[in-house]
C-alpha cells in the first residue's frame, strides 16, 4: 500500500492574516479603548485542568436531568421542527415572554409583555441598552465594584464610567445623590445608572429596601434611567426577599434585565430586557441590526421546559446546592484566611468579595496563587480606575464543596505567607497562622469616608 | 524544512507566547517550511523524539521557555534551536545574574541590591533596608529577579512604600532586587546575530511614569523606531547594547533594554526571547531595518542552523 503521509495537525492556513499592520488603519477608534492587560494574560492560564478555579461565574449545570433535556428536544423535533429551525420575531416569541412573566412574577413583577424583548443572554441585553443610550463621552454610573463583564461593554461604547462605592447594603445612594449634584453643576446628565441590586456581582451585597426606595425616587424626580440587572434574584439562600427596583418604580424609569442563565442554563443564551415603549422601540431596532432574533431553538426549549411546570423546583434544588456551597466557602474563609482579611457573606447569588490588607495586591497574589494551582478574579477587574487592588472575587457555584474548601485553603496559604513576610519587613511580627475559632470577619466594606 | 515551533507552556506569559508562536508559524508556512506547532507540556520530549524536527523555533517567554530549561533539553536532544543557548538564557532571565555579568564587564547598570525571601524571613534583612534606601535614594525600583514583562515591578517613592513593593515582587519570584531609579529615555536595542537593529524608544503617553502597567498597555505607550538620537547617542547606545549582548553570551538574537540618561546609557536587562507579536519591539526594529517579518524569521532560523555564519 502506498504511503500516504498523515497530516500531523490541522490548522487553518491563513498566512499573513495575523499581521496587525495590514488592518490597523481600518480599526474604529473605539477599539483603542478596548484594553488588554497583563492580568488578562494571567487569566489565560487559569484554564489548566489542575487549577481549582474560583474565578469563573459558572452555574452548576451538572444537576440538570439529561432525560428531561432529551424529552424536551425530542418533543420539539416531533412537534415543531420546522418552526424551531426557522427565524423568529425580533422581540422573541410570545410563549417565551409567558415564561419570562412567570419568572418575573415569582419576584412580584408584572410587566406588560409588549415591553419585553428576548435577548441572546443577559450580556446582549446590556449591550443593546448601551447601544441605544450611549454616545461617546456620556456619563454612566455604576457601582464600585461593578460587574466585571459590563466594563468592556461600557468601554466599547466609549462611556465615561463613574463608580459609586458600595457597602454591605449595596450602592451608597447618599453618595450617588452627591455625585448627581456634582454632575449637574458641570452640566452633565448621566445616561443611566447601572446596578445589580440583589446579590451583586462581584460584591455579593444586596441593596437595602430604604436605598432601593430612595434610588427609585431619585430616578423619578430627576427623570434618570436606572438599569437593573437581576440575574440572581431567585437564588436566595437566606434573609427576606427584596422588591426589585422595577417593581418599586413600575417600569417608568427602570429598565430591567433578566436571564435564564442562572436558573436554567447559560448555554441556551437566553435573557431579556424590559423597557418603557419608546426605549424598547429603539432596543428592538438595535437587536434587529445585531442578530435579527434570538435563537428560536432555545426559545422552544424554554417553552417546553416551562410546560413541565418544574422550573421552580429546579431553582429550589439549585438554591439548596448553592446555599451549602456558600456556607462551605464562608466556613473555609473563617478557617483559612488570616485575621486581617474581611469578606461579604451574601444572602444569595454566586459570589463572595474578600478584601485583604492594603499591602497585598491581588493581581500579584494571583501569580503566586496560580503556582499553587488556584485562581480567583483580582478586584481591579471590577473597577475602571485601577481601584480594587486589594480585593478578590470568589465564586462558589461552579465547583463542589471539597474543591471550594481546598481552593480557599490554598489561597489562604499564599496570603498568610505574604502577611508573614510583611510582618518581617515592617517589624510588625504578626501571627500568620489563621485562628482556630471563627472570627467576626464580616466587615465587608470600609465606611464611605475611608473608601 | 521541518520546523517545530515551541510556544505556550505554563509560564505567566503564556498568552503572549501563543501570539508570538502563531505569528511565527504563519511566517514559516509562507516561507514553505513544514510547521510543527507544539504547545509545550509533559509530552514535549516524546513529541520531539517522534517528530524529529530539523530545527526548533523557541517562541516561549518567561520561566520554563526563556530561562534555559527548554534550551537545555534541546541541546541534549541535539536539535538546533533559535535564540541564545541555555546558559545565556538562564543569565538573561535572572536579572540579578544579568546585572552581575553586565557589571563585571565594566558596563554601567544602576546600582542594586538583591535578596531572597529567606533573607527577610529568617535573617532579618529588613533591618538593612534603611541603609540600602539611603544608598539607592528614592524613588527606587523593586523587581522580581526572574519575571517577564512588567509583572511585579514596582516603584517605591518613599520608605513606607518599600514593604508593599517587596510583597508584590516576591509574588513572582523568591529573589528580588532593589535598584536605583535612573531617569532618562527608555530605549530597547534588538540584536540579530551580531548586528544591532535600529533603536526603539518607548514614550509614555498618559499617566504616571512610575506606572509600569502603562508601559505595556496598547494605547498608553507609543513606540518610535528608529528613535530620534544624535549620531553620538546612537553609537553609545548601540555599543553598550552589543557589549551587553556579548557579556551575557547571547547568540541568535536578544533585546537589550536600557535608559539613556544625561551621562549616557544605563543597562537594565536583556530579554533572551523577546516577543514576536505584531506589537512587539523586535519585529518593529527589524522592519525599520528593512526586514519583513518573514525575512526576520528566516534570518533567525539561519542563525540557529549556522551559528558561525553570523
Amino acid at each position: 500500500m502506498a504511503e500516504v503521509p498523515e497530516p500531523t495537525h490541522r490548522r487553518r492556513s491563513h498566512a499573513g492574516t495575523r499581521d496587525l499592520e495590514r488592518y490597523a488603519g481600518l480599526f474604529a477608534e473605539r477599539t483603542s479603548v478596548m484594553r488588554s492587560s497583563a492580568m488578562r494574560d494571567l487569566m489565560a492560564i487559569t484554564a489548566r485542568p489542575e487549577v481549582i478555579s474560583l474565578a469563573g461565574g459558572l452555574p452548576d449545570t451538572s444537576t440538570f436531568p439529561p432525560q428531561s433535556f432529551a424529552a424536551q428536544m425530542t418533543r420539539i423535533a416531533q412537534e415543531s421542527a420546522a418552526k424551531a429551525l426557522q427565524y423568529g420575531p425580533t422581540e422573541g416569541f410570545e410563549e417565551t415572554k409567558d415564561c419570562i412573566l412567570e419568572v418575573m412574577g415569582a419576584e412580584g413583577m408584572l410587566p406588560d409583555p409588549d415591553d419585553i424583548i428576548v435577548t441572546t443572554g443577559g450580556q446582549q441585553a446590556i449591550d443593546l441598552v448601551c447601544k441605544t443610550l450611549i454616545d461617546p463621552g456620556d456619563v454612566v454610573i455604576c457601582e464600585a465594584p461593578t460587574y466585571p463583564g459590563a466594563i468592556p461593554t461600557l468601554c466599547s461604547y466609549q462611556a465615561d464610567v463613574v463608580q459609586v462605592e458600595c457597602d454591605e447594603d449595596g450602592m451608597q445612594v447618599e453618595l450617588l445623590e452627591q455625585l448627581l449634584a456634582e454632575l449637574r453643576a458641570e452640566g452633565r446628565r448621566p445616561k443611566f445608572i447601572y446596578s445589580v441590586p440583589s446579590f451583586q456581582n462581584p460584591a455579593g451585597v444586596t441593596m437595602s429596601l430604604l436605598r432601593r426606595q430612595r434610588l427609585v425616587e431619585l430616578a423619578r424626580s430627576q427623570e434618570l434611567l436606572v438599569v437593573e440587572d437581576n440575574p440572581y434574584g431567585l437564588l436566595r439562600y437566606g434573609g427576606e426577599p427584596m422588591p426589585p427596583l422595577y417593581q418599586l418604580d413600575g417600569g417608568d424609569f427602570v429598565i430591567y434585565l433578566g436571564t435564564f442563565s442562572k436558573i436554567l442554563s447559560p448555554g441556551i443564551r437566553l435573557g431579556w430586557a424590559v423597557a418603557p415603549p419608546p426605549v424598547m422601540e429603539k432596543i428592538v431596532l438595535g437587536k434587529q441590526a445585531a442578530d435579527l432574533c434570538t435563537s428560536t431553538l432555545t426559545q422552544y426549549f424554554v417553552r417546553e421546559y416551562f410546560a413541565e411546570r418544574r422550573w421552580q423546583r429546579y431553582v429550589d434544588d439549585l438554591v439548596e446546592i448553592y446555599r451549602a456551597r456558600r456556607d462551605t466557602m464562608v466556613e473555609a474563609l473563617r478557617t483559612y484566611f488570616p485575621a486581617e482579611a474581611t469578606w461579604t457573606e451574601p444572602e444569595g447569588g454566586l459570589f463572595i468579595w474578600a478584601t485583604l490588607p492594603d499591602y497585598i495586591d491581588t493581581s500579584d497574589l494571583l501569580a503566586k496563587a496560580l503556582r499553587a494551582d488556584v485562581a480567583f478574579v483580582p478586584g481591579q477587574a471590577a473597577y475602571t480606575d485601577g481601584r480594587g487592588a486589594h480585593s478578590m472575587r470568589l465564586n462558589f457555584s461552579g465547583v463542589d464543596e471539597e474543591e471550594i474548601r481546598e481552593g480557599v485553603r490554598r489561597i489562604g496559604k499564599v496570603i498568610a505567607e505574604q502577611v508573614e513576610l510583611y510582618g518581617t519587613l515592617t517589624g510588625e511580627h504578626r501571627v500568620p497562622e489563621p485562628a482556630e475559632e471563627p472570627q467576626p470577619n464580616v466587615v465587608p466594606f470600609r465606611k464611605a469616608e475611608e473608601a | 524544512m521541518k520546523v517545530a515551533v515551541l510556544k505556550g507552556g505554563r509560564s505567566l506569559e503564556r498568552g503572549v507566547s501563543l501570539r508570538s508562536g502563531a505569528r511565527v508559524e504563519d511566517a514559516l508556512e509562507r516561507l514553505g517550511h513544514e510547521v510543527l506547532p507544539i504547545d509545550v507540556g509533559p509530552d514535549l520530549v516524546k513529541r520531539l523524539v517522534a517528530e524529529r524536527p530539523e530545527v526548533a523555533f523557541v517562541a516561549m517567554h518567561g520561566v520554563g521557555g526563556e530561562d534555559g530549561t527548554v534550551q537545555e533539553l534541546l541541546e541534549i536532544l541535539g536539535i538546533p534551536f533559535t535564540g541564545p543557548g541555555a546558559a545565556a538564557c538562564a543569565r538573561c532571565m535572572d536579572k540579578v545574574q544579568a546585572k552581575d555579568a553586565i557589571d563585571d564587564a565594566g558596563l554601567p547598570t544602576p546600582h542594586w541590591f538583591a535578596f531572597n525571601q529567606t533573607a527577610f524571613r529568617e535573617f532579618g534583612a529588613a533591618d538593612a533596608l534603611d541603609r540600602l534606601e539611603e544608598t539607592l535614594g528614592f524613588p527606587l525600583v523593586v523587581k522580581p529577579s526572574r519575571g517577564g514583562s512588567s509583572l511585579g515591578v514596582r516603584f517605591a517613592r518613599s520608605a513606607g512604600e518599600v514593604p508593599q513593593a517587596l510583597i508584590s515582587a516576591f509574588s513572582y519570584d523568591d529573589r528580588i532586587l532593589l535598584e536605583r531609579f535612573v531617569d532618562g529615555r527608555e530605549l530597547a536595542v534588538s540584536v540579530l546575530g551580531d548586528e544591532p537593529l535600529p533603536v526603539v524608544e518607548a514614550i509614555l503617553l498618559e499617566g504616571d511614569r512610575y506606572d509600569f502597567e502603562a508601559r505595556y498597555e496598547i494605547g498608553r505607550t507609543r513606540f518610535v523606531c528608529p528613535a530620534e538620537l544624535s549620531a553620538e547617542e546612537e553609537r553609545a547606545v548601540t555599543e553598550a547594547a552589543l557589549a551587553t549582548y556579548r557579556a551575557l553570551g547571547c547568540t541568535g538574537f536578544a533585546r537589550i533594554d536600557l535608559i539613556l540618561g544625561d551621562e549616557g546609557p544605563w543597562l537594565l536587562e536583556a530579554n533572551a526571547i523577546p516577543g514576536l507579536t505584531d506589537t512587539s519591539l523586535l519585529p518593529q526594529a527589524a522592519e525599520a531595518a528593512g526586514l519583513t517579518f518573514e525575512q526576520l524569521v528566516e534570518r533567525i532560523l539561519d542563525l540557529a542552523l549556522h551559528p558561525t555564519a553570523a
